[in-house]
Formats: structure tokens, C-alpha cells, sequence
């Protein structure tokens, strides 16, 4: 168990060599799996937007090496006794880790009645999914932080180890709410089991981090706290990517007390489609990881055509699916205004 | 009798003892104050949060979604203007979730003018709340409504906001709350914290029963057959008062229908009653750009027009950047009892 101090500091390097052979050929090809089924996703998602089958789309392709394996460690369910996630728009590989469909983000992307997420109203990778506690995800850059407060003041209360994952971007470390959680989530009288995530890919929409942010690492708003650990990680690394999260879950699920993970990740096809969405030369976290494999004797190339072939033929088959699936129906939007219905005399025509 | 303050406090006592309200928070609520107004004292789970306004109504939510019942205080609603993004998000995440996400929480703030509050006590933000649809809106204008909507709004499965009139909250009623001693001075006794150090004392609490007033049910506080005013809040008791004199005094038969919901609206009630006496007067203490009111009357017109006999009026707060401090400045721009008389004399005066 790594203590407050020890955890404090900053990771140096990659991991020795052997990080990989320590988590085994089969998680290894596992979490790969699953980072191509999100990787493919997201491809998909792209496609369906440029191609007049949906409309805008924003996603997490190169954030898979850290998604996957923090929805791998997650404790899934329901209930202050589980996990709760407060995601943001790039968080495809950590719902499809937890054994979200890739099917439902096609049919939220194509806003047909099907979309379990929102029926037809939201952005895709706009989840909702009260059986894994991955509470609804807004297009509010932020308030996921500070609405992570609450699941966390449950959790602090509760008999359990179960604890709050939040995440979200770096540009978005200037507003509010991410100090409201910094600050709730170190008071006194009630710290708080937050797994507090930052994916800093270095910019806004179009604005260099560096440019705006004087801070050295954005992990470094933890060491005014003194029982909050501030770690900076390589998030396109799979085993440093899994060591930390080990490390921080365990810290929090022990302790009850915040951690703060700030996560270095390539943005692949840029910020969304209002960017263009076309493919950006960073560093392809699913090739390295490919690559790490292959050096390691744990894998041959083969089997990764294999994955990708397979996963790529389930979404064509899911897509097909999806597009024979019909749109929302228009008295759908009177549908959970209220929790107890809508009242008989509530204006319904919009105007006279 | 109760006053006001004492009847919230009452029904969240009823909450945390009956109805799983297990967080009430805000800034200042816990002990050692309980609230600036009084309303959480000797209250169990009443605890001080930062000074963080967007913090504590993410908080709310985060403890909605992990099954919770909290309720949160923003101290003023002058200073609720900061957290709009939190109650959109509070009002819209049944139906951005398609009803897979409900969120039973109620947020509590002192409304309006009438304690020489000046620029930043006096706000009302009626209009603003009726637009975060998804969201109920009650204002109570007596302790025993404030007893019964307070209890209404702990069991709604939706976010209420409870708006308390703050010139009303030391104003005493002209009906007990159930279980509440008839006298006033053992009450006192019972539930005000005392003067000084309150490390020892806590609250004796009567046994108080459920009471509910269903939210959206307006009260005809006054019956009459010549002329309808619609109003709510610091302005329900000048109107009963003026529609009392007005009888006495033979100048009309003046019906008051106290909203005490502003979402939903008790639109059957309003229609009725505008439908019997054909003359409809507004009065309320917001500003006259834009009035939750106008909405009412442009139903009334649309559904209503020939059953008037005159043009429906508005009395309102004038459209000034705030509200001055010095007492002739206030009275100048808020309604006061002269103006509700003007108004409606000249109302009853218009020629049909
Ligand atoms: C409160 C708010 N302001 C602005 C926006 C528009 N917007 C969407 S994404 C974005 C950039 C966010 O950058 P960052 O926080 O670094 O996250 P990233 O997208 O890089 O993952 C902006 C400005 C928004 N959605 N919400």
C-alpha cells in the first residue's frame, strides 16, 4: 500500500520492461480487444457523422491505453456500494470496458428511439447508464466534478470501499468546478473517496494548453492538500496506464481520501468533427501496445488481425442493425419532464 | 403560532426523521447558526458546506443520483445566479438520461425584497426558474404551506425549488402545523436555538405528522365574484389583506388565488377563476422584463379571451438593475400594498 507521501511522487519513466510480463499475455490481449472494439467505434462514429448518418461527434480515440484499463478496475454495478463514474465525451473505451455495447452508441450517434442513453436527444458518447452508475454525461465542460461531490459524500458515508471516478479534460481545470471538487473533496470534517482523473491531451478546442496554463503539471494543484496524492502519468502506456490506476483505486478504496491523476494522452482525430476530425500524427497508443507485445514474445501480429477483423465485422453487423431501427417517436419529447408525468394542463404547443 | 422559518424546519425535521432526508447543507446551515434565517437549527443532519454555491448543488445532485433525498440551501438567491449551469443540469437529467436518471432533491433560498436587503438580498428569480424546465418551483406565502410543500418537495421525485419569501420567514400563520404546540412560547422553548454557546443545547421536537400540499395546486385565499388576483410569495398576504378591506369596505368582491406552485402552475384553478369574474390582476415582485406572469397572460388570451371582460394587468417590480436600499427608493420599485389597491380598483373600474 502506497502512502500519501510515497504516492506523491511524480512518476519518472515508463516501467521497467517487465510491467507487461507482469500483467500476462491474456489481460494484455484482453485489454487490447477492447481497445480496438473502441478505437473501431469511434472510427465508426466519425464515419457516421461525416457521411450524413448523424450528426456531430466527439470522442476518445487515443485515450484507449488509460479507458480501458480504468474500466477494467472499476467496481461495476449499482448503488453507493459500486463505483460511480462521472464521464465526459471520452469516455467510449471506459463504457465499453464495462460492458456497454458499441450497438447503443451507434443508435445515439443516428438519434433513433433506440438510443438507450437519451431516446434521440443527446450527443453520442453521451451515456446514462444507472446499472454501472455512470451518471449522465453533459456536454457541460466541468460540472461532472462538481456533481462527483455527491456521489462521493454517499460513498464517504456508507460502510464500503466502493468509490467516485471523475474525468474530464485539462483545458477545463480552469473553471469552478474543478476546484468545488479539489476543495469538497479534501474538507476536514468528510474527505472524500474521489478518484479525481485530468486527460491532459494539451489543448482546448484549439488552444494550446501552454498557452493558458502557468501550472508546471496540472497534478500539482494536489500538493497543497496534504492527504491528496498528485501523480502524473504516460496514458498512452497500457502497464503505467494500469499500475497507476491500481495504485490510486487502492489508495482511495483503503484511505477514503481524493487522489488526483493527471493522464498524458494523444488526441487522435483532433478535438471533434467541428475540427474535421481527421487523423492527427501523435502517438497511437493501440500500435504501441501492439508493438510491446510483439518484442515481448507475448503476441504475434496475426492475432491482432484476427481482433481487428472480428470487431470490425460485429460493427458493420450492428450498424446494418441500427440503421433499419426507426427514429424517435414525436410525442417521445413530452416523455421524463417530470418523474411523475406531465401534467394534464402543461402548455404543449409551443405558443398559441 | 409558527412563523414561517420554524415551519421549514419543522417539515425537515419531519424529513430526516420519516422520509430519508439524511443531507441538509449549505453555507451556514449546520450548528452553530442553522441557517441565517433560522431554518435548519437542532436539525440532525444539518451540516456546513464551503462557500461554493455551483459545489453544493452538484453535490445535491451526485447524492440524488447515489439514492439520496438531500436538500440544499443556497443561502440567497441573489447569489444562486452562479449555479444556473447545476440546476439546468439538476432540471434536465431526467429527461437528457430518458428517464433512466431521476433526481429527488430539493434546493431552498431566500426570495425577494422587503428587508432592506438592497442590491444582493432583495433578487426574486421567478421567471429564471420557471425556464429550467424539468424543475418544480413552489413559493409559499404562510408557515403551514411552507410546512406542506416543504414535505411535498422532499417526497417529489423531481428537483423542487423551494423558494422562501424572506420577508415572510418571521411571519406567523393563521394555522397551526400539525403537532405544533398552540403555544407559541413553548414552541420557542422547544425548537430556537438559545442566545450564545450552543454546544449542548439540541431541539425538542413536537410530534409532528405528514402534511402534504401537492405541488401545482394553487388556494383561493380569498373567494370573490368581481375581479381575480393571481399572485404568490411576499405578495400573497398584501393581496388577501387588500381583498379583505376591499370587502369591508364594500369596493368589490375580489377573489385571491395564491399560486404557492410556479411549476407546474395550477392553470385549472387560474381559468376558473378569471372564467367567473372576467378581470384578472397579476401581482408579483419580480421585475417586469420578462414576468413569469406574462406567460400566464398570454394563455389567458389565447384560451381565454372572450370570457374577459377587461385587459388583464400586471403589477410587478420596475425593471431596474436592482433594488435600492434607501426605503422610498425600495418601495418606489417593489409593490406595495397601495399599488396592489390602485391596480385592482382600476381593474374593477375598467369599462367592460
Ligand atoms: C462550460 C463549457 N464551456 C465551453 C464548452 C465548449 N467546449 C467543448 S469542448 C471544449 C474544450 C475542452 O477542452 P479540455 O477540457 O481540455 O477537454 P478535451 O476536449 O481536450 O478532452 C470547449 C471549450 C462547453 N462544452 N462547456
Amino acid at each position: 500500500m502506497p502512502t500519501a507521501k510515497a504516492a506523491k511522487t511524480p512518476a519518472k519513466a515508463a516501467p521497467a520492461a517487465d510491467a507487461y510480463k507482469k500483467l500476462g499475455a491474456a489481460k494484455l490481449l484482453k485489454i487490447h480487444e477492447l481497445m480496438v472494439r473502441a478505437r473501431l467505434l469511434e472510427e465508426r462514429l466519425i464515419k457516421m457523422s461525416k457521411g450524413g448518418d448523424g450528426f456531430f461527434w466527439i470522442g476518445g480515440p487515443g485515450e484507449e491505453a488509460f479507458n480501458v484499463p480504468l474500466g477494467l478496475q472499476v467496481k461495476k454495478g449499482s448503488g453507493v456500494d459500486c463505483d460511480f463514474l462521472h464521464l465526459h465525451y471520452r469516455s467510449a473505451a471506459i463504457v465499453l470496458a464495462m460492458g456497454a455495447q458499441p450497438i447503443d452508441s451507434l443508435r445515439q450517434m443516428r438519434s433513433v428511439g433506440t438510443d438507450p442513453y437519451s431516446k434521440g436527444r443527446n450527443f453520442v458518447n453521451h451515456y446514462a447508464i444507472p446499472e454501472l452508475n455512470v451518471v449522465p454525461v453533459s456536454p457541460t465542460i466541468e460540472t461532472q466534478y462538481a456533481t462527483a461531490i455527491g456521489t462521493g459524500i454517499a460513498q464517504a458515508r456508507a460502510k464500503t470501499d466502493a468509490i467516485t471516478v471523475v474525468n474530464g479534460g485539462d483545458a477545463g481545470t480552469a473553471e469552478g468546478d474543478f476546484h468545488s471538487c479539489l476543495v469538497w473533496a479534501n474538507r476536514p470534517v468528510l474527505p472524500l473517496p474521489i478518484l479525481i482523473i485530468v486527460v491532459n491531451n494539451g489543448w482546448g478546442i484549439s488552444t494550446a494548453a501552454a498557452t493558458q496554463h502557468g501550472e508546471k503539471n496540472i497534478a500539482d494543484w494536489a500538493k497543497v492538500f496534504p492527504d491528496m496524492p498528485g501523480k502524473t502519468i504516460n496514458g498512452n502506456d497500457v502497464a503505467e496506464s494500469w499500475s497507476a490506476l491500481e495504485e490510486a483505486f487502492a489508495y482511495i478504496r483503503k484511505n477514503r481520501k481524493p487522489y488526483l491523476l493527471e493522464v498524458k494522452a494523444s488526441r487522435l482525430y483532433g478535438h471533434s468533427s467541428s475540427s474535421g476530425a481527421n487523423r492527427i500524427p501523435e502517438a497511437d497508443c493501440i500500435a504501441l501496445l501492439e508493438e510491446s507485445l510483439v518484442k515481448r514474445g507475448l503476441a504475434k501480429v496475426s492475432d491482432f488481425k484476427a481482433v481487428w477483423e472480428r470487431e470490425a465485422a460485429a460493427l458493420d453487423a450492428a450498424h446494418k442493425q441500427v440503421k433499419s431501427e426507426p427514429f424517435p417517436e414525436l410525442e417521445t419529447v413530452w416523455q421524463d419532464v417530470f418523474a411523475d408525468g406531465l401534467p394534464p394542463s402543461y402548455p404543449t404547443k409551443g405558443g398559441s | 403560532m409558527a412563523n414561517m422559518a420554524q415551519a421549514i424546519r419543522m417539515a425537515l425535521h419531519y424529513g430526516e426523521q420519516n422520509l430519508g432526508v439524511t443531507e441538509i447543507f449549505g453555507e451556514d446551515v449546520g450548528a452553530p447558526l442553522g441557517g441565517v434565517f433560522t431554518a435548519t437549527q437542532g436539525l440532525d443532519k444539518a451540516w456546513n458546506a464551503p462557500l461554493d454555491e455551483r459545489g453544493i448543488i452538484g453535490a445535491a445532485l451526485g447524492l440524488a443520483w447515489a439514492g439520496g433525498r438531500p436538500v440544499a440551501e443556497i443561502q440567497f438567491v441573489d447569489y444562486i445566479f452562479n449555479a444556473i449551469d447545476m440546476l439546468k443540469l439538476a432540471a434536465n437529467g431526467h429527461w437528457a438520461s430518458g428517464g433512466r436518471y431521476k433526481t429527488p432533491l430539493v434546493v431552498m433560498t431566500p426570495t425577494g425584497s422587503g428587508i432592506h436587503g438592497s442590491m444582493y438580498h432583495s433578487h426574486s428569480f421567478d421567471s429564471i426558474a420557471s425556464k429550467l424546465h424539468g424543475m418544480k418551483v413552489v413559493c409559499p406565502s404562510t408557515p403551514l404551506d411552507a410546512y406542506g410543500l416543504m414535505i411535498a418537495a422532499i417526497k417529489s421525485d423531481d428537483p423542487v425549488l423551494f423558494l422562501k419569501p424572506k420577508a415572510l420567514l418571521r411571519s406567523k400563520g393563521e394555522e397551526l402545523i400539525p403537532g405544533e404546540p398552540a403555544d407559541e412560547k413553548l414552541l420557542h422553548g422547544m425548537i430556537d436555538a438559545p442566545l450564545g454557546d450552543r454546544t449542548k443545547w439540541k431541539a425538542m421536537w413536537p410530534k409532528l405528522t405528514d402534511y402534504t400540499v401537492e405541488i401545482g395546486k394553487a388556494k383561493i385565499t380569498h373567494p370573490g365574484d368581481d375581479a381575480t388576483v393571481v399572485t404568490h410569495g411576499r405578495m400573497a398576504p398584501i393581496c388577501l389583506d387588500v381583498a379583505r378591506r376591499f370587502a369591508a369596505e364594500g369596493k368589490g368582491s375580489v377573489e385571491v388565488l395564491d399560486l404557492r406552485s410556479l411549476i407546474p402552475y395550477d392553470w385549472e384553478a387560474i381559468k376558473a377563476s378569471v372564467k367567473k369574474t372576467g378581470r384578472v390582476v397579476f401581482v408579483n415582485e419580480e421585475t417586469e422584463i420578462t414576468n413569469f406572469a406574462e406567460h400566464l397572460i398570454r394563455r389567458l388570451v389565447d384560451e381565454c379571451f372572450y370570457e374577459l371582460k377587461v385587459r388583464p394587468r400586471l403589477l410587478a417590480g420596475k425593471a431596474t438593475p436592482g433594488i435600492a436600499l434607501s426605503p422610498n427608493l425600495e418601495y418606489f420599485i417593489q409593490p406595495q400594498a397601495k399599488d396592489v389597491e390602485r391596480v385592482i380598483s382600476e381593474s374593477l373600474a375598467d369599462p367592460a
